[in-house]
């Protein structure tokens, strides 16, 4: 292993654990709030992709606005999602919201296969983020570079949203103690409907960027990066931004590093993230940076 | 009453054979192939129904849990020959090449490895709660999967096995079917499934009531993971081919969703839901196929039959929690008080 090789996998793993961490803020801002693992995030994560390939496809607009409207729309879709799939179930049992959100998430992703279409499409090339980037001895797609930047800008936003604005405080609330956010005067569901939306947006940021570094959609692409991303915002503690992130990061390096350190595994790299869960949930089940509650009887 | 119902039970059960035999005299493969796959439908779901249901953990492994069922009673079953035609890319391990046991011995050993693995996945995993727990025995079913895919030499990893003997006949699959709701219903009925049933309603009040919690919730999942590899090895048995595609959450997708309809602690909602399901998953084929509705002429669109199967789901979730039985069961006394029995003579009381 030389240093060029390494600086090279490290590029990589940075871009792709910026994506795990901004589809894993998604997920653990409405566990944060609801309790509930959104099954379907990942799928929204592929419709967002999808969203913006028929926007750029239809060409009616330059691709960078394209990219806006569909995070538009995929914001649009979560919340109209949570309206229909979760929230006539808000006072039911936890696990019927999770079954609530596991037929939500198979059937988003087979309406994507009669309405997409199985066969995969791939994303025209865009050619800012075409371009190979040489830097000293690595050479990286530009994509790759752009993924870390754009990520870190929707996360400065978003803390701002979440920490400095009385949207955030709301939401704060609500995930502290809903009820007592409910006697506060603050409009829950509101609060749940911005939380869906902000989560789904930067999914949608995520799947776009995605198909920009793998230049490959189909309808069920969501899957395996949703149950990843999922796994990240529990390593790093769920509920926490921060956390999520660390979370996303720690995962996009672990498997990258894996794959390109001990190539004889790589085989079983789609388990890694899952051990790494079960590590996480055996020996310290609130996460890296969670904190630990305390059931009270 | 209570001979009555046992009466009862006997001949509905010599009624259906007889049914079962006509229809294997009568009907064709394909029909034969959707009635003996309810049956093994039947069994998964009594197993997810054991843990999901009746001790209140919601478990997303089943998927896993068939595959080592399915791949052992299958390794141990096929014939030296038929091992050595499958793998081509690297020889199997000395030791299972040759040997071959007879049909009943492997599905037996196939159960008895995947609740094995339920064992080994249970003690960790069942610390955990809720949505943790579901997204931990998923993990698990996952890792399961991508071992079977990797160990070339001991599963021929993603070519999979093909000719396995075609022993999941009319009879074996019904027959299984039949001995698990037998199980289930004597297990329910007994101290040890009220103990299950005092965990999934109040965790701390059984506890406190002196139920070790910990082994009883280790106990129901490593039974239903027995039922899950039977289940899984019967389904092996008769398509007679396996591959670790074949267990994806998918799979657990489709029991999950029969549990779910026929209502979550229900034997006989399962069973029900278990044929309703499997049959209509058949019937609606056409929806995947060009439509001709006179006016109306769609194009092929594969998927939709899976849309309306979701739609359904995420609708009786929403609307009717309970499924289709709730947590009630259809029994001999039920059926007598809606008046569907003739009585016997007024007033008699058990």
């Amino acid at each position: 292993m030389d240093l060029a090789t390494f600086l090279q996998q490290l590029a990589n793993a940075a871009s792709l654990g910026s994506l795990y961490s901004l589809i894993a803020i998604g997920y653990t801002m409405v566990y944060g709030i609801l309790r509930l693992i959104n099954f379907a995030h990942g799928d929204i994560f592929m419709l967002g992709a999808y969203f913006a390939f028929y926007l750029v496809a239809a060409a009616v607009m330059p691709w960078w606005v394209a990219f806006i409207v569909a995070i538009g729309l995929t914001s649009l879709f979560g919340i109209g999602l949570e309206r229909l799939a979760y929230r006539p179930l808000r006072d039911s049992p936890r696990i019927s919201l999770m079954i609530s959100a596991i037929g939500a998430s198979f059937l988003i992703e087979n309406l994507g296969v009669v309405i997409f279409g199985g066969r995969p499409k791939s994303f025209a090339s865009i050619p800012l983020f075409d371009t190979v980037v040489n830097v000293g001895p690595i050479s990286v797609l530009s994509v790759s570079l752009f993924i870390p930047v754009f990520a870190a800008a929707a996360l400065v936003v978003l803390l701002f949203v979440v920490n400095r604005t009385k949207t955030g405080m709301a939401m704060r609330a609500v995930s502290t103690d809903i009820e007592a956010a409910r006697l506060m005067a603050i409009d829950v569901n509101r609060i749940i409907s911005y939380t869906f939306g902000i989560g789904s947006a930067l999914a949608a940021l995520g799947g776009i960027m995605w198909t920009m570094k793998y230049p490959q959609l189909n309808p069920l692409m969501g899957i395996m990066p949703g149950l990843k991303c999922f796994i990240a915002a529990v390593i790093g503690g769920i509920g926490n931004i921060g956390g999520a992130v660390l979370g996303g990061f720690l995962l996009g390096f672990i498997e990258i590093m894996v794959a390109a350190f001990l190539p004889a595994l790589t085989g079983y790299r789609d388990a890694f993230s899952f051990i790494l869960l079960i590590l996480v949930l055996l020996l310290k089940p609130s996460g890296l940076l969670g904190q630990k509650q305390t059931v009270k009887v | 009453m209570k001979t009555r119902n046992t009466l009862l039970t006997a001949g509905a059960i010599a009624l259906f054979a007889c049914l079962l035999w006509l229809a294997d005299a009568k009907l064709g493969g394909y029909a034969m192939r959707i009635l003996n796959l309810s049956a093994i439908y039947i069994v998964l779901s009594l197993s997810l129904n054991l843990v999901n249901g009746f001790t209140g953990l919601f478990s997303l492994g089943c998927a896993g849990f068939m595959a080592v069922g399915a791949y052992v009673s299958a390794l141990l079953s096929m014939s030296p020959e038929v091992k050595e035609m499958n793998f081509f890319l690297e020889p199997l391990a000395p030791w299972l090449q040759n040997l071959t046991l007879p049909f009943a011995l492997a599905l037996v050993a196939g159960g008895l490895c995947a609740a094995l693995a339920g064992l080994i996945v249970g003690i960790p995993v069942l610390r955990l709660r809720d949505d943790y727990l579901a997204i931990a025995t998923l993990g698990f079913a996952e890792i399961i999967r991508v071992v079977i895919t990797n160990l070339q030499s001991l599963t021929n990893g993603a070519q999979g096995l093909k000719n396995i003997p075609k022993y999941s006949t009319t009879w074996t699959v019904w027959g299984v079917a039949a001995l698990t709701v037998a199980f289930m219903a004597l297990l329910t009925r007994s101290s040890y499934g009220r103990e299950l049933k005092a965990v999934r309603d109040d965790e701390i009040a059984a506890e406190a009531m002196g139920i070790n919690v910990f082994r009883v919730k280790v106990t129901s999942f490593t039974i239903s993971s027995f039922l899950a590899g039977v289940g899984g090895a019967l389904l092996g048995h008769m398509i007679t081919t396996i591959d670790p595609k074949m267990f994806t959450f998918m799979l657990t997708f489709n029991i999950l969703l029969i549990v779910v309809l026929g209502g979550n602690g229900s034997i006989t909602g399962s069973v029900i839901a278990s044929i309703a399901v499997t049959v209509l998953m058949e019937a609606m084929r056409f929806l995947d196929e060009p439509l001709n509705l006179l006016f109306i002429k769609t194009e092929g669109m594969p998927g939709l039959r899976m849309v309306v199967f979701s739609a359904m789901l995420m609708a009786v979730v929403i609307f009717r929690q309970r499924g289709l039985m709730g947590d009630r069961e259809l029994t001999w006394d039920g059926l007598a008080k809606a008046g569907l029995l003739p009585r016997k003579k007024k007033g008699a009381r058990e």
